[in-house]
């Protein structure tokens, strides 16, 4: 055997000395770009060597609107619009937390049936959101049926986010003060159908996707995150409750309603890809069981809004507000100085906050996994851009 | 927050919560200021926020300070504000806790503001490593250089950015 | 008495005038034919620019399927593209990128312009990243408005463009 090893060692010493490789030579440096089947509107840099994955670099950057200049240009009113663009099939839960702030800055309370509503549409809106990062990553990873199946059930909760607002994604529905409108007639009754057919695709699901062994292999194991290096890179939102940490804003702490309402924080200990797939489900679950409390609960009349100026001057100071949303915690730094426009605001969006775990879990994995971790950090290039 | 038309145990409860909440934040400041006496100065204490300003060359000691005796392990966020009337940048660090159930509601607002002619500050990437990207995004759109921070470059600007930092309130957008 | 009436000047004449007989006959529906194909297999570039992906993403779902009109996502390469829907805002950065993906694209090729902000900019005329439209870069066939234009206009948008294709002429 030691002769055979001899053998192989001196053939590779040769093989080297023939075609004159270096070190660097063996690395490959490829661009995933931002034209690419599996990377979405983000580019990052990695060398491979041979399957593995040596460094990553990501390089964002390529949807940069400039919101938060752009916010110290308009006022309150008219920063909702623009501000709801970073994650369009989400928009519910960014305003949702500018709102808060502004309202605290302002120092107003919402009225008591447009604070349930704004909760109602919040969790839509993360129903919504979530169903669409699932369809996303079925593709990613070749199975096309995750694909239809849940951007087809997506459009049954757009409709009910279309009767709601009048819109289908960008719907602008809150705003400082409360919600625009209130909900139309009969529907609490659909709403309550809708959501009890969704539950019933969610065990669809699991059987086609979750149980699939083609999926549990490609995901099981792969891209471990531990709990301390979570905690250490800050990462929020589904990716740090699949690593055991049970942490969501709503129940640590809970702004409007969401003291009234029962519902449990979901989170698993395997710090896996799969993980981070799955918690994303059993949210799913949690919102279905508050909007039924929502629903159960809202006070039968009342005003929704609590009417302001439109040119509002809020009382100088600061404030950071944050909401639970599809990717994380959701938080915005607003500093005001006495005049209708705001003086600064900072939008600290999950996705950013999450990107930090992406050259941590890819170097050292092999090539194939990339679409695996990369989607499963639940990370939209849109926002975090903003 | 108060709600005017709420049950009595309602309000009770929320009564509690406030008055746990300024516990917090009460002792949170005691603590700090006991340490570090006139180097701390708070600028507002609410419920379950306050927010210190601290001068540029204490903030490593502090930072280390809030790591090891309170726990806090993440920074929320980091970013900066322009402040052209006192010729200052004010650089703000929301640190929140993980590992410290006490402080998970808690977010404490570490601030420093450094001269805007020549800014430069030390940077907490060794203290909370998740303030990486976030640094780097301040050194491109404030023009804070960062001592200590591995690469302060460009990161979402595009690569032939040839202007000034965008978020300065010298940087005027066309046509306003 | 063959080699006195084949002679070259009316050679040359034989075979014009059979080529104008040919071209007449065969140009229609040859053309047709080859329009024919091109209309009903449009295959877009898997390139998202902005905020507008999540409709173009609706247009693939179910409800509004875009695989009865032949438009498929192309997971190949972007060789075998011909259309590049171009949604929503493009950026400073993105926009070399959308050029050389335009560049790289063979003959014949389409852009539709999708979205307020890919027609003139949009909600973010005055950001200072942000490109007022991309007729300066790329040759636009088809304007589709909306923020965001509903699946069903997007339909209606690439509906135009067969139109358009069918009365191109083929050379």
């Amino acid at each position: 055997m030691s002769s055979l090893q001899e053998k192989i060692d001196e053939a590779k010493k040769l093989s080297l000395q023939i075609t004159k490789e270096t070190e660097d030579d063996r690395l490959m440096t490829l661009s995933v770009g931002p034209q690419h089947p599996g990377s979405g509107h983000f580019r990052f840099t990695i060398k491979v060597d041979g399957d593995y994955i040596v460094f990553v670099d990501p390089d964002p950057g390529y949807v940069h609107r400039g919101h938060e200049k752009m916010c110290e240009y308009r006022n309150h009113f008219q920063n909702i619009p623009h501000l709801e663009r970073p994650v369009i099939h989400d928009s519910c839960n960014i305003t949702y937390a500018y709102s808060l702030a502004v309202e605290d800055l302002v120092g107003i309370t919402v009225p008591r049936r447009g604070q349930f509503i704004r909760a109602l549409a919040s969790e839509l809106s993360r129903l919504s959101y979530t169903l669409y990062w699932l369809a996303i990553y079925g593709i990613f990873l070749g199975h096309s049926t995750m694909f239809m199946w849940p951007a087809g059930d997506r459009e049954l909760l757009i409709d009910l986010l279309e009767r709601l607002s009048g819109a289908r994604v960008t719907n602008a529905f809150n705003i400082p003060g409360g919600v625009r409108n209130d909900i139309p007639y009969n529907f609490k009754e659909k709403c309550l159908a809708q959501v009890n057919y969704f539950e019933t695709r969610l065990k669809e699901y699991e059987d086609i996707f979750y149980n699939n062994p083609l999926l549990r292999q490609r995901t099981e194991g792969v891209g471990i995150l531990t709990k301390e290096d979570a905690i250490k890179l800050g990462v929020t939102g589904s990716v740090l409750r699949a690593s055991g940490v049970p942490f969501d804003v709503r129940k640590v702490e809970p702004y409007d309603v969401y003291d009234e309402i029962e519902f449990k924080v979901q989170y698993m200990k395997t710090c896996d890809s799969f993980a981070r797939a799955y918690v994303p489900v059993l949210d799913m679950r949690e919102s279905c069981h508050i909007i039924r409390q929502l629903l159960d609960k809202m006070p039968d009349s009342g005003d929704v809004r609590e009417k302001l100026q439109f040119n509002i001057k809020s009382s100088p100071g600061e404030t950071y507000k944050r909401v639970e949303s599809g990717r994380g915690a959701l938080g915005y730094h607003v500093v005001s100085d006495g005049t209708p426009r705001p003086y600064r605001v900072k939008a600290s969006v999950g996705s950013f906050r999450n990107l930090l775990a992406l050259p941590f879990l890819l170097t050292g994995s092999k090539l194939g996994d990339m679409p695996a971790i990369y989607w499963s950090l639940n990370y939209w290039p849109v926002e975090a851009d903003r | 927050m108060e709600k005017n038309n709420t049950e009595n145990n309602q309000t009770n409860l929320i009564e509690v919560k406030e008055e746990k909440s300024n516990l917090l934040s009460s002792s949170l400041i005691n603590s700090i200021t006991t340490n570090f006496g006139d180097q701390v100065k708070l600028v507002y204490k609410k419920e379950n926020r306050s927010k210190i300003l601290v001068s540029p060359e204490n903030l490593v000691e502090t930072a280390l300070y809030l790591r090891n005796n309170h726990g806090f392990d993440h920074a929320e966020s980091a970013s900066g504000t322009d402040y052209p009337a006192d010729n200052q940048i004010e650089i703000n660090y929301h640190l929140g806790s993980y590992s410290n159930t006490d402080y998970y509601p808690y977010i404490l607002v570490l601030s420093t503001r450094v001269d805007r002619t020549d800014p430069k500050s030390n940077s907490l990437i060794n203290i909370f490593p998740s303030v990486e990207y976030h640094e780097r995004e301040t050194y491109e759109m404030l023009g804070v250089f960062f001592l200590g921070h591995p690469r302060n470059e460009r990161f979402i600007l595009p690569e032939d950015w040839a202007d000034m930092p965008p978020l300065r309130k010298d940087f005027r957008i066309k046509g306003r | 008495m063959i080699k006195d009436l084949v002679n070259p000047t009316n050679f040359n004449l034989l075979v014009s005038n059979i080529g104008d007989v040919l071209v007449k006959a065969l140009d229609a529906p040859l053309g047709y034919v080859i329009n024919w194909g091109r209309v009903w297999s449009l295959w877009p570039v898997h390139l998202e620019t902005a905020c507008c992906s999540v409709e173009f993403g609706a247009v693939s779902s179910p409800r509004y399927d875009a695989e009865r009109f032949g438009i498929l996502e192309a997971f190949g390469s972007l060789r075998q593209c011909d259309l590049i829907v171009v949604q929503g805002t493009v950026t400073r950065k993105m926009a070399p990128r959308l050029r050389m993906v335009y560049d790289q694209m063979p003959e014949p090729k389409y852009v539709i312009a999708m979205g307020a902000c890919a027609i003139t900019g949009g909600l973010y005329l005055d950001s200072y990243n942000v490109l007022p439209g991309i007729d300066s870069i790329v040759p636009v066939d088809v304007y589709v408005p909306g923020c965001p234009p509903r699946p069903e206009t997007l339909i209606q948008g690439t509906m135009l463009l067969q139109e358009k294709i069918k009365r191109s002429k083929v050379k």
